[in-house]
């Protein structure tokens, strides 16, 4: 169940929200769609499940046309929108029902609520309506209904935003353990959802895709920076950090604390352990910072 | 399109607006037909006629009242968005929402059938009622639901805002049933214009169907009507990918 997009734009007026963007996912990867907010990630979803239309370029799933096959698209893919939308006088059986009347599962329908309902852990409010449950079972609603017809693609539009850190880490193993086997993309903007969940990650900004990549490559360290957090007892000069070969640059921190930046690649602990004994500084903390995400991210995100 | 009727007809009927407006239209038109000064029992005559002139006046604000969160809740909630993604035509969602509101109006109608043996019953001597004209008036009354009912979903996906969509419905409801009417009596179309326009409203069809006489035209005028605006918010639905 591939998923190929070809120049895919969407235009507002004159407001490009999605200008020209190809990828390609081979069956299987889990795809972590990113970008800040307005970059157009939901933009691209609401295409791909054939929402709105775009306004140029082509996407096939499974080789089928988002618009020609519209119906035949819809039915092998699972999408939660943005925000999570729910019946909410609905109760949870009842509203399960209905999708699966939707999906014409005929009399599997009951078997796979009832599965729905025990996978996602929705067992002890399943009596109750929709709009009486917290956010993070409203969220199991919203995967349990993308999830009913036993989609081959699942697409899910910041399918944690707004829980807390407990109903986060359930969630997320939530869809790591549905997502075997299926084709997923999932957009959000927080940063170690993506290296917690996805195997690669799009990186959008502006409509335009700016790193499509493996996460390993994304944050390998490749590059000739790095960022060492240090702290001192004492009250250290600027100038004598900036001093040490290799640093360059130094940003005070809380406390006697110091972001120091190096161009070089050798390990500056040992460097900077040794200024502290010659300078005879109290050296209480130091630690590398390891290129992640976010930084990947920023990085990626600001420049424009 | 089974889903969706049944979801919207389960909708009605779990909640108080089944109920209430089944409940409001009877305690009115049943008020007004029995207790109320020139009521059947006040006139003398075994008739039914002030229950037909009547009953397009409360549908007027009740079938807006019905129709208007059928897509406005959608569009405001955000699960239109949901809905329009799963394996359903655009049709299916429209027609099963404009029969689930339908099949409320119908059952507002039927329990009048009550009305109609008490008068029959009533009549001196007993049957003595223009029972042609009766099933007739049922017919256009049945009719001018539906195009009602059209008129409300159509104006129900105009807007996310269900008193804007409540509004709209019952002034273009207004406006169709009366207006051409109205605009008929103006003098300046007093030479043969005047029949032309009055055929464009509601209410010229649902007086002729009324007489009793089910004429093809005006079968044809409400079916019309009711493709008109189910069409156009087909139209409308579609406008998102524009």
């Amino acid at each position: 169940m591939s998923i190929t997009l070809k120049n895919l734009s969407k235009t507002y007026g004159t407001q490009k929200a999605v200008d020209s963007i190809s990828f390609d996912i081979p069956t299987g990867q889990i795809v972590g769609f990113l970008g800040p907010n307005g970059a157009g990630k939901s933009t691209t979803m609401k295409m791909l499940t054939g929402f709105i239309s775009p306004t140029s370029g082509s996407a096939t799933i499974n080789g089928l046309d988002i618009e020609k096959d519209a119906l035949e698209v819809r039915k092998l893919v699972g999408y939660l929108p943005e925000n999570n939308p729910q019946y909410t006088d609905m109760y949870v059986a009842e509203y399960l029902h209905f999708v699966a009347s939707v999906y014409q599962l005929g009399k599997n329908a009951h078997s796979k609520v009832e599965e729905m309902i025990s996978i996602t852990g929705l067992t002890p409010e399943r009596k109750k309506k929709i709009g009486q449950l917290s956010k993070g079972y409203r969220q199991r609603v919203g995967i349990a209904q993308a999830m009913i017809h036993d989609p081959k693609v699942l697409i899910l539009d910041e399918p944690t935003s707004g829980l807390d850190p407990n109903q986060l880490v359930d969630i997320r193993n939530l869809i790591i353990q549905l997502g075997k086997e299926k084709t997923v993309i999932l957009s959000t903007h927080i940063m170690q959802e993506v290296q917690a969940m996805c195997d690669r990650a799009i990186i959008i900004n502006q409509g335009v895709i700016v790193a499509d990549d493996r996460i390993e490559l994304l944050t390998s360290n490749d590059k000739k920076r790095q960022e060492i957090e240090v702290e001192f007892i004492e009250v250290v000069d600027k100038n004598l950090l900036l001093a040490i070969d290799g640093i360059k640059e130094a940003h005070p921190l809380k406390g006697n604390g110091w972001k120091l930046i190096s161009d070089k690649k050798t390990d500056m602990r040992v460097a900077l352990f040794e200024f502290a004994k010659n300078n005879q500084f109290t050296l209480i903390k130091i630690q590398v910072n390891e290129h992640n995400m976010e930084e990947v991210f920023k990085d990626l995100t600001k420049k424009k | 399109m089974i889903a969706i009727f049944k979801k919207e007809l389960n909708h009605f009927f779990s909640s108080l607006i089944g109920y209430l407006s089944i409940g409001i239209f009877l305690l009115i038109t049943g008020s007004l037909l029995w207790f109320f000064k020139g009521g059947v029992l006040d006139y003398g005559y075994a008739t039914l006629e002030s229950l037909f002139n009547l009953a397009p006046v409360v549908f007027l604000i009740l079938i807006p009242a019905v129709t208007m969160r059928s897509f406005s809740e959608e569009k405001n909630m955000g699960t239109l968005e949901l809905l329009m993604t799963k394996p359903l035509r655009d049709i299916d969602i429209i027609l099963g929402k404009y029969l689930a509101a339908l099949v409320l109006v119908i059952f507002s109608i039927l329990p009048t059938f009550i009305y109609f043996y008490s008068v029959y019953k009533l009549g001196a001597p007993v049957g003595n009622v223009d029972t042609g004209g009766v099933w007739g008036s049922y017919i256009g009354l049945l009719f001018l639901g539906a195009s009602f009912t059209a008129i409300g979903i159509f104006c129900s996906t105009l807007s996310s805002n269900q008193i804007v969509a409540f509004i709209l419905a019952a002034s273009l409801c207004a406006a169709t049933y009366w207006l051409f009417d109205i605009i008929s009596d103006f003098p300046m179309f007093s030479n043969g214009l005047d029949y032309f326009i009055q055929q464009l409203g509601i209410n010229a069809h649902y007086k002729s169907i009324s007489r009793g006489i089910v004429d093809t035209r005006d079968i044809i005028y409400f079916l019309s009507v009711i493709v008109l605006f189910l069409a156009g918010t087909k139209t409308v639905l579609e406008s998102r990918k524009w």
